[in-house]
C-alpha cells in the first residue's frame, strides 16, 4: 500500500469539507474492497476518510411501508435486522451472502453501491426493488444511481447518506457464486410490490453491471413462477466473460438464479 | 500426558504453542537492525532486459540498495541447478538453461527477479521495487508444452533446441507394441493432468544474518529440508562453506513439495545480507507465491491399454509431454519420469508397459514436486484409463480391478518398481463396504426424483514412498543419497532428546517421533523432545518430503534406539550383577528377569554418565546416532470411492460421499494419519473440481490470487469415511510404509470417475469446473433429444 | 503518521505509526504478537481474523486507525497455554491443525461463529458455510468442523452448568 492520510470525519458536512481538502481521497467505509485494492498497488488515494462513525449514516429503521439504511450499516446488521427480514426477506438474506462472516462485519452498503462492482450484492436489490439512494447532496433512483461497471452518479465530493427501501410483497435473492472468489457470477433478485408490478434485476453477469430483465418481469406480471422464466435469458453479448464462466454459461446461470429466486420468493 | 507408544492416538506435544499464537514461524523472527527485501519482478513472459535505472529508487527514503544480477554473478553467486540428472533415450544428458536469482540479460517468466532492494521497512522496500525502471525488450512467448515442441516455437535456452529437455522412455516397447498386436479390445485416452499451485498457508520467507567477524552466515527459512539447502547453498551456490553457514526452518507453515527447493529470494537474501551489512528480511505476498512458488503437474498424455479376450491387461502404452515451466527447478526432472512413469502399472498384472516422457520448457512459472510427485500423474492416467475400460467391455469397474490385480509379492512390475508387500483385494472390499456400494442405484434413483445426477467412481491407487534406496536412486541420476540420520542423546537424568535430519511442516513429528521412544523404553512422552530444522544442532539430515519421515526417518531412530537400549541393557546388568540377555526393559525401568531387581532408565543414564561404575573399557555417556538407508520404495496403496451430485442446471458438482480404504502398513498415531489422509483428499478434490493454475496467451497468470484460484474451502467438501488395512511393509523395521501424499493421489481419480458416471459423458478434464459440467449436461440433453 | 491507540488484549496500547498501517501490522509488528498470520492479500485466508469490539474482522483488511479506540483481542487474549479457551482445547484434541498457520485465524472465528449463533446452536452444515473466509491446506477442514463443534455443544454444557 502506497502511504496515505487516514481521516476520520464526525459528520456528514465534515466528510465533505475533509474531502474538499484532499487531492485525491477516498470515502471508506468498512473497506473491504478498497483496502485490499490499495493493498496490491491499483488505487493510491492521498487521502481516506472514514465516514464509518458518522451517526447519522447509521442505523436501520422503518421508513413508511419499508425501511431506510444507513450508508454506514454493516452487511451483517442488514442480515440480522428483524425489521429488515420481516420486511424485506430478500434484502436481508443478500447481505447474509456477502462475502464472509468477517468481511460482513465490516463491509458497508453505502461503500458497496458506491464501489459498483458489477459482482457485487447490493446493486441487484435497489434496482428490483426501486430503492432511493440519499446521498450529501441529493436523492437519486437506484436505476439512476448506478451507471455503469465500477460507476455510478456520485460526484467526488458526494457520499452516499442512506438507503431508502421500499416494502415489498415479496422478495428472493439467488445467486451464483464464483468458485473462487465467491463473488457472484450471476446474481438475481426478484421483488413483487405492494401493487403487484414484478421486477428482476441481475448483478455478476452484465458487462455495465447491474442490468433490470424485463422479458422475465412481464412474464412474471401474469405467472408469478418459476416456469414463467424458464425459457428467457439475457442475450449473451451483453454479459461478462472470464475464466470461470463464459457470456453463455453465465446468460443459462440468470436463467437459473432467477428461477430459484422466484421460488424462494413464493 | 502418559505413556504413549505405537498405534496411541496421542494428542500432539506440538499443538499448545499453535493454538495459544506461539508458534515460531520465519516471519515472526528478528534480528537487530535487520532491513526489508523487496525484489523487482519482470511483468513479461519472456523480454531482454536492456537497462535498469534505480537511480530514484536510492533516492528514496529508508533504502540501503539495490542490487542486480550482474552484482551477484560478479560476487561468484552460482545458478540455480536441477540435481537429478536425466539421459534420454538417445543416451544424451538433460538440456539444462541456466538460471540466475536475479536475471541480468533474459527473464522467461512472468514475476522473475532482476532487481531487489533493501531498505528500513518493507513499505519503503515495496516503494522503492515500484521506482526500479527496467527496460524490457519483448520477446514472443510459448505457454503451451505441446506449441513449445513445434518447429519454429520461440526458443527459450540455447542449450535446450526445440525447448526438448530430454526425450526419456521407460519399459520394453517391442514387447508392448506386440501386446497391443495381439489385443482384443484397446482403450484410447487423450489426458491432460492440470496445473496446480501448492499454496502452503505460509508463504515462503528468509530472515539472513551476516557476521562479518566470523564470516558466518545464519539463515531462517521456509524449508522442507535446511540440511539440503545449505549444502545447495553452499557447494552449488558459493554463498559460504557448510560449516559458515546456519539454516533453520522453524515452524514451517505447509509444504507440500514447494519448500523443498532452494529458490532465488532466499539465496539473494544470504548474498544482500553481507553485501548491505545488514540483517535481511523477505517474505512473500501471495500473488508472489503464485508466481514464483514452483508449480505441480501439467502433464498432456495419450495412454492405450491393451486387454485380452477375458478383459485381462495385456500392455500399456503411455506419451507424455512434461512442462517444466522455463527453469528446471531443483528435483523437477525426477517427478514425470522415476517418481511417475515407475508407477504406472497401479496395482494391476501387466505383462509389458512402455512409456515415453519428453519435457519441455515454456514461459511459465517452473514446476516441480507437489503433493504426490509424479504419482498423481500415473493414478490419474491409469485409473481413468481402467474405469473407462470397464466401461467399454460393459464389467462393473470394481469387478474389472480385482480381475487384474496382483496377488503374489515381491512382484516386479515391468518398470523398475518390485512392490514388496500389499493386499488389494482387502482395500476393494472395504472400500466398497463402506461406501455401500451395492446400494447406489438406489440412491442415484433418488437423486434423479430431486433433479440431480448422482454418480459413482473408482480409484485403486499406489504409490512409492519412503524414497529412497541411496544406491538405487544414484544409479537412476539422483545428486544425493536419501537416506536419513537421527541421533538420541539420554540425559543424566534420563530426559531424552531425539535430534532427526526429517523436517515437520505440519506432520506432527513432535508427538510421533516421541511416542517411539515412549514405546521403547515406557517413558512418558513428556519426557522426550524432537529436536529438528536447524543445521547447528543435528548434523545432516535429507528433510521431509516423499511420504518418507516415518519410512526413512523414524527407521533411523529405531537403529539409533537399538543402540541406546544396547548400552543401557550393558550397564544395568553390569550394575545388577546380572546377565545382559536377562535385562528386559518395562514400564521405564531395567528389570532382571525372574528377580525383583530392577534400576529406573533414570538410574542407569544416570550412571553413564557419572561413569564412576561402568563395565569395564566402556566409553561414558549415553548417546548414540545412526544413519538408515532403506532397502527399498515403500508402496501404500488402497481404493477410494466417491460419490458425486452434478447439478445439471449449473454443472455445480457436490462431493456427497468419500470413502477411503488405505494400506499404510503400521501406523504409530492413527489420528495423525487420518488427518494426513482429510488434507491429501482434500487437495485432489481440489485438483478434480476446483483448481488450475491458467496463464494467458502472452504468460500472464490469470490465477495469481484466491480470487481467481479456487482452494477448496469447508464447504466444498465433505466429512470423509476413512479405515485402514495393515500388510506389513517387510522393507523397515517398523513395517510401515507412509501416509502423507496418498489422498493426494488417489482421489482426483474417483472424483472425475463419479462425474462422468453420473453425467455419462467421459469427455471431462480437471478441473471439471461446473461451466464444463454444464456444457457437457447440455450436450447429453441435445443428444438425448436429438 | 498517527498515533493510534486501542485496548489490545485487555491491555491499553498507543503507537505513532504511518497512517497505512494495517491493523495486522500493528498487532504483529509494533506490538510484537506474532499469532496472528498473514495468508493472502486478498482478505480471503481468514490467517488474520482477530476479534474488534466483539466482532471477528480479518486485521489485513482494516487500517490501525480504523481501530483507533476499539477493543481489539488476538488468538493470545482468548487463553493461554495453561488456561485454554474451550475452542482452543477442542482443536487440539480432535487434531484441527496441523501446520498451524491458519489456526489463529480458524480459532477466532470459531469463537466468533459460537458467540453469534449461541452455544450448542452449531451443526456440520452451517459450520462449513461459516467457514467460507478462512482457508486451510492441511486438514481438509474434516476435524476442524468436528473441533468447532465440539467446542460448541461443550460450551452449551458449561453454560447450563453455570445456570
Amino acid at each position: 500500500m502506497y502511504e496515505t492520510n487516514y481521516h476520520r470525519a464526525g459528520s456528514v458536512a465534515e466528510a465533505a469539507e475533509k474531502m474538499a481538502g484532499a487531492d485525491d481521497g477516498k470515502f471508506l467505509g468498512g473497506g473491504q474492497t478498497l483496502l485490499p485494492t490499495m493493498k496490491q498497488r491499483l488505487a493510491a488515494p492521498s487521502d481516506l476518510i472514514d465516514v464509518t462513525k458518522i451517526a447519522e449514516m447509521k442505523g436501520i429503521c422503518a421508513d413508511g411501508d419499508g425501511v431506510s439504511i444507513g450508508a454506514a450499516t454493516t452487511h451483517a446488521e442488514v442480515a440480522g435486522s428483524d425489521l429488515v427480514k420481516q420486511t424485506l426477506p430478500g434484502l436481508a438474506s443478500l447481505a447474509g451472502g456477502i462475502g464472509d462472516p468477517a468481511v460482513r462485519h465490516m463491509g458497508t452498503i453505502g461503500g458497496s453501491i458506491a464501489n459498483n462492482d458489477p459482482a457485487a450484492d447490493y446493486p441487484a436489490a435497489l434496482v428490483a426493488l426501486g430503492a432511493t439512494v440519499i446521498t450529501s447532496k441529493r436523492e437519486l433512483a437506484a436505476e439512476d444511481f448506478f451507471t455503469g461497471m465500477f460507476e455510478t452518479a456520485l460526484e467526488d465530493d458526494e457520499v452516499v447518506v442512506s438507503v431508502k427501501f421500499p416494502g415489498a410483497a415479496a422478495s428472493a435473492y439467488a445467486k451464483y457464486p464464483n468458485p473462487a472468489s465467491r463473488y457472484a457470477m450471476a446474481g438475481v433478485f426478484v421483488a413483487k410490490g405492494k401493487d403487484g408490478g414484478v421486477k428482476v434485476a441481475v448483478t455478476g453477469a452484465g458487462q455495465d453491471g447491474v442490468f433490470r430483465m424485463s422479458a422475465m418481469e412481464t412474464a412474471l406480471a401474469g405467472n408469478f413462477s418459476p416456469d414463467a422464466v424458464a425459457g428467457i435469458a439475457p442475450n449473451a453479448d451483453d454479459l461478462l466473460s472470464d475464466l470461470h464462466g463464459s457470456a453463455a454459461y453465465r446468460a443459462n446461470l440468470v436463467t437459473v438464479m432467477a428461477k430459484r429466486a422466484i421460488a424462494a420468493a413464493g | 500426558m502418559a505413556v504413549e507408544g505405537i498405534g496411541a492416538r496421542a494428542l500432539r506435544k506440538e499443538d499448545k504453542r499453535f493454538i495459544t499464537g506461539k508458534g515460531r514461524y520465519t516471519d515472526d523472527m528478528t534480528m537487530p537492525g535487520m532491513g526489508f527485501a523487496a525484489f523487482v519482478r519482470s511483468p513479461h513472459a519472456h523480454a531482454k532486459v536492456t537497462g535498469i535505472d534505480a537511480s530514484a529508487a536510492l533516492a528514496m527514503p529508508g533504502v540501503d540498495a539495490v542490487l542486480t544480477g550482474d552484482q551477484l554473478i560478479g560476487d561468484g553467486i552460482g545458478n540455480l541447478i536441477c540435481g537429478w540428472m536425466i539421459h534420454s533415450k538417445d543416451g544424451s544428458p538433460m538440456k539444462m538453461g541456466g538460471w540466475r536469482a536475479l536475471e541480468p540479460e533474459i527473464v522467461r517468466h512472468v514475476g522473475q527477479a532482476v532487481a531487489v532492494v533493501v531498505a528500513d521497512t518493507q513499505a519503503q522496500a515495496r516503494d522503492a521495487a515500484d521506482a526500479v525502471v527496467v527496460d524490457y525488450e519483448e520477446l514472443p512467448a510459448v505457454i503451451d508444452p505441446l506449441a513449445a515442441l513445434e518447429p519454429g516455437a520461440p526458443q527459450l535456452h540455447p542449450e535446450a533446441e526445440g525447448n526438448l529437455i530430454y526425450d526419456w522412455e521407460i519399459g520394453d516397447e517391442a514387447a508392448t507394441n506386440a501386446a497391443f498386436e495381439k489385443a482384443a479390445h484397446v482403450t484410447r485416452m487423450e489426458i491432460h493432468n492440470n496445473r496446480l499451485v501448492p499454496n502452503a498457508m505460509e508463504p515462503r520467507a528468509a530472515l539472513a544474518g551476516y557476521d562479518a567477524a566470523e564470516e558466518h552466515y545464519t539463515l531462517y527459512t521456509t524449508s522442507q529440508n535446511p540440511h539440503v539447502a545449505r549444502l545447495v547453498l553452499s557447494a552449488f551456490y558459493n554463498v559460504a562453506p557448510e560449516h559458515k553457514l546456519r539454516v533453520i526452518a522453524p515452524d514451517v507453515g505447509g509444504g507440500f513439495g514447494s519448500k523443498i527447493y532452494i529458490y532465488p529470494e532466499e539465496m539473494v537474501c544470504l548474498w544482500a545480507s553481507k553485501r548491505v551489512g545488514r540483517p535481511v528480511k523477505w517474505v512473500s505476498d501471495r500473488t508472489e507465491a503464485f508466481l514464483t512458488d514452483a508449480h505441480g503437474r501439467d502433464h498432456r498424455s495419450e495412454a492405450e491399454l491393451a486387454l485380452d479376450a477375458d478383459n485381462r491387461i495385456l500392455g500399456f502404452r503411455v506419451k507424455t509431454v512434461a512442462n517444466l515451466g522455463a527453469y528446471m527447478s531443483l528435483f523437477s526432472s525426477s517427478v514425470p519420469t522415476y517418481l511417475y512413469a515407475t508407477l504406472l502399472s497401479g496395482q494391476y498384472d501387466i505383462p509389458a508397459i512402455h512409456a515415453n516422457v519428453k519435457t519441455v520448457y515454456t514461459n511459465t512459472t517452473p514446476v516441480d514436486a507437489y503433493r504426490g510427485a509424479g504419482r498423481p500423474e500415473a493414478t490419474y492416467l491409469l485409473e481413468r484409463v481402467m474405469e473407462t475400460a470397464a466401461r467399454e467391455v460393459g464389467l462393473s469397474p470394481a469387478e474389472f480391478r480385482r480381475k487384474n490385480f496382483i496377488r503374489t509379492f515381491p512382484h516386479q512390475t515391468p518398470v523398475i518398481m518390485c512392490y514388496d508387500a500389499g493386499n488389494y483385494d482387502a482395500t476393494l472390499d472395504a472400500a466398497l463396504k463402506a461406501a455401500d456400494y451395492d446400494g447406489f442405484a438406489a440412491r442415484k434413483a433418488e437423486a434423479a426424483s430431486r433433479g440431480k445426477l448422482r454418480g459413482i467412481g473408482l480409484s485403486c491407487y499406489i504409490e512409492a514412498c519412503g524414497i529412497a534406496p541411496s544406491a538405487a536412486v544414484g544409479s537412476l541420476g539422483a545428486g544425493v543419497g536419501l537416506w536419513e540420520s537421527a541421533e538420541v542423546r539420554v540425559n543424566p537424568v534420563g530426559t531424552i532428546e531425539v535430534l532427526t535430519g526429517s523436517h515437520s511442516h505440519g506432520q506432527g513429528h513432535e508427538t510421533t517421533f516421541a511416542q517411539l521412544i515412549s514405546e521403547r523404553f515406557g517413558l512418558d512422552t513428556d519426557a522426550v523432545s524432537i529436536v529438528h530444522g536447524d543445521t547447528d544442532k543435528v548434523q545432516f539430515g535429507m528433510g521431509t518430503y516423499g511420504s518418507r519421515s516415518g519410512a526413512v526417518g523414524m527407521s533411523a531412530i529405531v537403529k539409533a534406539l537399538d543402540k541406546v537400549e544396547a548400552k543401557a541393557k550393558k550397564i544395568a546388568a553390569h550394575l545388577m550383577e546380572a546377565a545382559e540377555g536377562d535385562i528386559q526393559i518395562e514400564g521405564g525401568e531395567l528389570k532382571v528377569a525372574g528377580t525383583d531387581k530392577k534400576l529406573s532408565f533414570t538410574e542407569v543414564a544416570l550412571a553413564a554418565y557419572t561413569a564412576h561404575n561402568l563395565p569395564e573399557g566402556m566409553e561414558p555417556g549415553l548417546k548414540e546416532g545412526a544413519f538408515y538407508d532403506p532397502t527399498n520404495f515403500t508402496f501404500p496403496a488402497g481404493t477410494y470411492v466417491c460419490e458425486v451430485e452434478v447439478d445439471p442446471d449449473t454443472g455445480k458438482t457436490e462431493v456427497v460421499s468419500f470413502v477411503a480404504a488405505d494400506d499404510f502398513g503400521n501406523i504409530i498415531n492413527p489420528m495423525i494419519v487420518e488427518g494426513q489422509v482429510h488434507g491429501g483428499i482434500t487437495q485432489g478434490i481440489g485438483q478434480a473440481l476446483l483448481e488450475n493454475a491458467s496463464y494467458d496467451e502472452n504468460g500472464q497468470l490469470l490465477t495469481a490470487s484466491y480470487m481467481d484460484y479456487c482452494m477448496p474451502r469447508a464447504d466444498d467438501v465433505p466429512s470423509y469415511q476413512l479405515s485402514t488395512h495393515v500388510t506389513e511393509c517387510p522393507g523397515n523395521p517398523l513395517g510401515m510404509k507412509g501416509c502423507g501424499e496418498a489422498g493426494a493421489i488417489g482421489s482426483p481419480p474417483a472424483v472425475i470417475n463419479a462425474i462422468t458416471d453420473a453425467i455419462g459423458n467421459n469427455g471431462l478434464s480437471m478441473p471439471a469446473s461446473p461451466e464444463k459440467v454444464w456444457a457437457l449436461c447440455q450436450a447429453g440433453m441435445r443428444q438425448a433429444a436429438e | 503518521m498517527s498515533k493510534v491507540s486501542m485496548v489490545l488484549n485487555g491491555k491499553t496500547v498507543s503507537a505513532d505509526v504511518e497512517d497505512r498501517t494495517l491493523l495486522v501490522s500493528f498487532i504483529r509488528e509494533t506490538r510484537g504478537l506474532t499469532g496472528t498470520h498473514v495468508g493472502c492479500d486478498t482478505s480471503q485466508c481468514g490467517a488474520c481474523v482477530v476479534h474488534v469490539d466483539g466482532k471477528a474482522v480479518k486485521s489485513c483488511t482494516m487500517l490501525a486507525a480504523q481501530a483507533d479506540g476499539c477493543d481489539v483481542v488476538t488468538l493470545e487474549g482468548i487463553g493461554s497455554a495453561d488456561s485454554l479457551h474451550p475452542v482452543q482445547a477442542a482443536f487440539r484434541e480432535h487434531h484441527g491443525l496441523q501446520c498451524g498457520f491458519c489456526t489463529p485465524g480458524m480459532i477466532m472465528t470459531a469463537v466468533d461463529m459460537i458467540n453469534r449463533h449461541g452455544a450448542g446452536n452449531l451443526d456440520e452444515a452451517t459450520i462449513r458455510h461459516e467457514l467460507e473466509g478462512n482457508i486451510c491446506r492441511c486438514t481438509g477442514y474434516h476435524n476442524i468442523v468436528k473441533a468447532i463443534k465440539a467446542a460448541s455443544d461443550q460450551m452449551a454444557g458449561m453454560a447450563q452448568a453455570a445456570e
